[in-house]
């Protein structure tokens, strides 16, 4: 059998004899596979090139012991696509130029197109478009379900909403807390630094008061959800589309949007403002602790003076804050997980315009809440 | 010639305590298709993976071209997957990746052949499993099973393998295309010299097929041997696989077959 290991790896040999007639004959020796010719093919396709156009050429391939289509397709380019002239060979190696017989015609080039960028450029501007109609359709989706619940409540999904609470509200509270101390902690001490300056020490309760109930925890607090669970949700839906496990629930007459959707929306309302007024408390607990540290300001004196120094508004604005960002994030994630395609680097694309998206969704709403209620709770 | 181009020498698979195979010894012959079967759950593919090296035995050897899988040198290993191909059982393509640049993969990695070769060879691969040209640029999300399967096995055979592993190649292809696809195999090897490890328990595939059969069963192998040899056997899983209806019909066709041979 030619294909025997047991000769061992050979490398590829061109042997050039000139013969009387001033022809020349050209031998190739060894093995003529991709192993062998891993390393050397631009090598012997140099010493090959020079032969290419000498019709005259014999060529004797009698002496290859292992030939393969790699083998043959470096010969078969050297000959300019075509069998060379006068050849001998094996006969087993006969059929590994049958395939190569028609000449394959280069890729036609592609004249440059001038007005690419401004294509490219309408083409982003539809996919913004089409995006932000999509999400409108799904909201509207979710509305009809929602009325539909109203109507018969006994089809709400209770168990899905009290998962999707569990799932992103109660195992999210370390990490809001770990991250809620340390920034407590951290804006507490530099804002220290300061009113020592002025001499102003008993003021930091009001700051970080009112930075962190207004502003700092329903901010963080989002972040952090929209990167732990508006992830996971995209994610989630993208599997199912991906596994067709979307398709089966439509076959089987569930609505997905009622069924995944609302219900995920639902549960981050309600427990985005409980991650809130946690992120707060122990944001200020860190305040607390750092202004205590640094100014010398007891607990209990900071604990009782709180109220006075932040308007309760604050806090109603604060985790009101927090249901309109929870249910924001929900309908950003669900509907980027709906638009995942069977491929992953959708998925994965995806998930990334989820967490951004959603992270500058939350950015410019909060921007909005600052200007509408601008009257209320400071001052 | 008696050359063994896989050889398993006592081998166990535990998952925790389940025991997936027991004591195992077995041997793939240069040239040969050999087949596995055995009931759903019995190793088949578990056996597939511990050949490739994706599993670890929790006991004994698996060497593939004299090279042990588990120990010793890590270059003769690397150097071993050039060597074999694998046709997975849902083609598992990059699917990021077009059809093109998903059978280019390999070569490219070897960092050594110029873009302009690889692109021959791409082509050249591409129609030796009867894809046409211009399904090259298409991403495997807009083909079919059966064309994912064709381009998984022109990229198995990308690196010019002389060992094909197959695991179920014609699940899940309707009765003509996977017809057309065991004609491919055979064809390919015959032509490339391949040697051919299959898992099936599709009938029709393993009848037409297999060189030897190795039947898995209780965590053993039952028995391996020529199709005859097997079909003979008494064991109560072989009778049932080949003596219900349709191991029945299969190997009437096999026998017709010999039939209308020996007669003329």
């Amino acid at each position: 059998m030619a294909n025997s290991p047991a000769q061992g790896i050979t490398v590829p040999q061109l042997h050039i004899e000139s013969m009387a007639d001033g022809a020349s004959r050209i031998e190739l020796l060894g093995n003529w596979n991709l192993i062998a010719l891993e390393h050397r093919v631009a090598e012997l396709t140099s010493q090959l090139a020079a032969f290419s156009s000498n019709s005259a050429i014999q060529w004797d391939l009698r002496g290859i012991d292992i030939m393969d289509h790699a083998g043959a397709m470096v010969l078969w380019r050297a000959w300019g696509r075509q069998r060379a002239a006068n050849l001998v060979l094996k006969p087993e190696h006969e059929m590994m130029f049958s395939h190569l017989a028609p000449a394959m015609p280069a890729p036609a080039q592609v004249p440059r197109d001038w007005l690419r960028p401004l294509v490219v450029m309408g083409q982003k501007l539809l996919g913004v478009i089409d995006h932000f109609s999509a999400v409108l359709m799904l909201l509207g989706q979710v509305m009809l379900d929602a009325a539909f619940l109203i109507r018969k409540p006994y089809s709400i999904p209770w168990r899905e909403i009290s998962a999707n609470v569990y799932r992103t509200g109660a195992q999210a509270l370390g990490i809001t807390a770990l991250v809620g101390f340390l920034v407590g902690v951290v804006l507490s001490y530099l804002s220290a630094q300061q009113l020592k300056l002025f001499g102003a020490d008993a003021f930091i309760i009001n700051i970080l008061g009112i930075s962190v109930v207004r502003e700092l925890g329903p901010v963080l607090a989002a972040i952090l959800i929209a990167g732990r669970s508006g992830s996971a949700i995209t994610a989630q839906l993208g599997v199912m589309r991906v596994t067709q496990e979307l398709d089966a629930m439509v076959v089987m007459g569930i609505p997905h949007t009622l069924r995944l959707i609302l219900p995920k929306m639902i549960a981050l309302a309600i427990s985005m403002p409980l991650i809130v007024l946690w992120t707060n408390a122990i944001a200020l607990i860190g305040g607390m602790v750092s202004a205590n540290a640094e100014l010398g300001i007891g607990y209990i004196y900071f604990l009782s003076s709180l109220p006075d120094a932040v308007p309760v508004e604050n806090l109603w604005l604060g985790l009101g804050k927090g249901v309109v960002f929870g249910f924001l994030i929900a309908l950003v994630a669900c509907h980027f997980g709906l638009r995942i395609e069977p491929n992953t680097e959708s998925l994965g694309v995806g998930t990334t315009s989820a967490v951004v998206t959603s992270i500058t969704v939350v950015i410019i709403v909060d921007a909005i809440f600052a200007i509408l209620f601008k009257d209320i709770g400071i001052g | 010639m008696a050359e063994n181009i896989i050889e398993i020498k006592g081998l166990w698979t535990k998952f925790g305590d389940h025991v997936v195979h027991r004591d195992i010894d077995l041997s793939v012959r240069r040239g040969e298709i050999m087949s596995l079967v055995g009931g759903s759950g019995s190793g088949k593919t578990t056996m597939l993976r511990q050949m490739l090296g994706l599993e670890r035995p929790t006991k004994g050897e698996v060497r593939a071209f004299g090279v042990s899988l588990h120990a010793g040198d890590g270059e003769a290993r690397r150097r071993l997957r050039n060597r074999w191909g694998m046709l997975f059982q849902e083609g598992a393509l990059f699917s990021a990746l077009t059809v093109f640049d998903n059978v280019a993969l390999p070569m490219r990695e070897l960092r050594t052949l110029d873009e302009d070769l690889i692109h021959d060879l791409v082509m050249l691969k591409l129609d030796m499993v009867g894809i046409e040209a211009r399904h090259a640029s298409k991403m495997p999300s807009d083909l079919s099973g059966g064309m994912i399967k064709r381009i998984a096995l022109a990229r198995a055979l990308a690196l010019e393998p002389e060992l094909l592993f197959l695991d179920e190649p014609t699940a899940g292809l309707d009765p003509d295309r996977s017809e057309s696809f065991v004609t491919l195999i055979k064809d390919l090897h015959r032509d490339l010299n391949l040697t051919v490890v299959m898992v099936t328990h599709d009938l029709d595939t393993l009848v037409s097929l297999s060189t030897r059969v190795a039947v898995l069963c209780d965590q053993r192998l039952e028995i391996v041997g020529t199709l005859d040899e097997v079909v003979g056997n008494p064991h109560p899983f072989i009778r049932n696989f080949f003596m219900g209806e349709r191991g029945r019909r299969a190997l009437e066709v096999v026998q017709a077959v010999k039939d209308v041979m020996s007669m003329t």
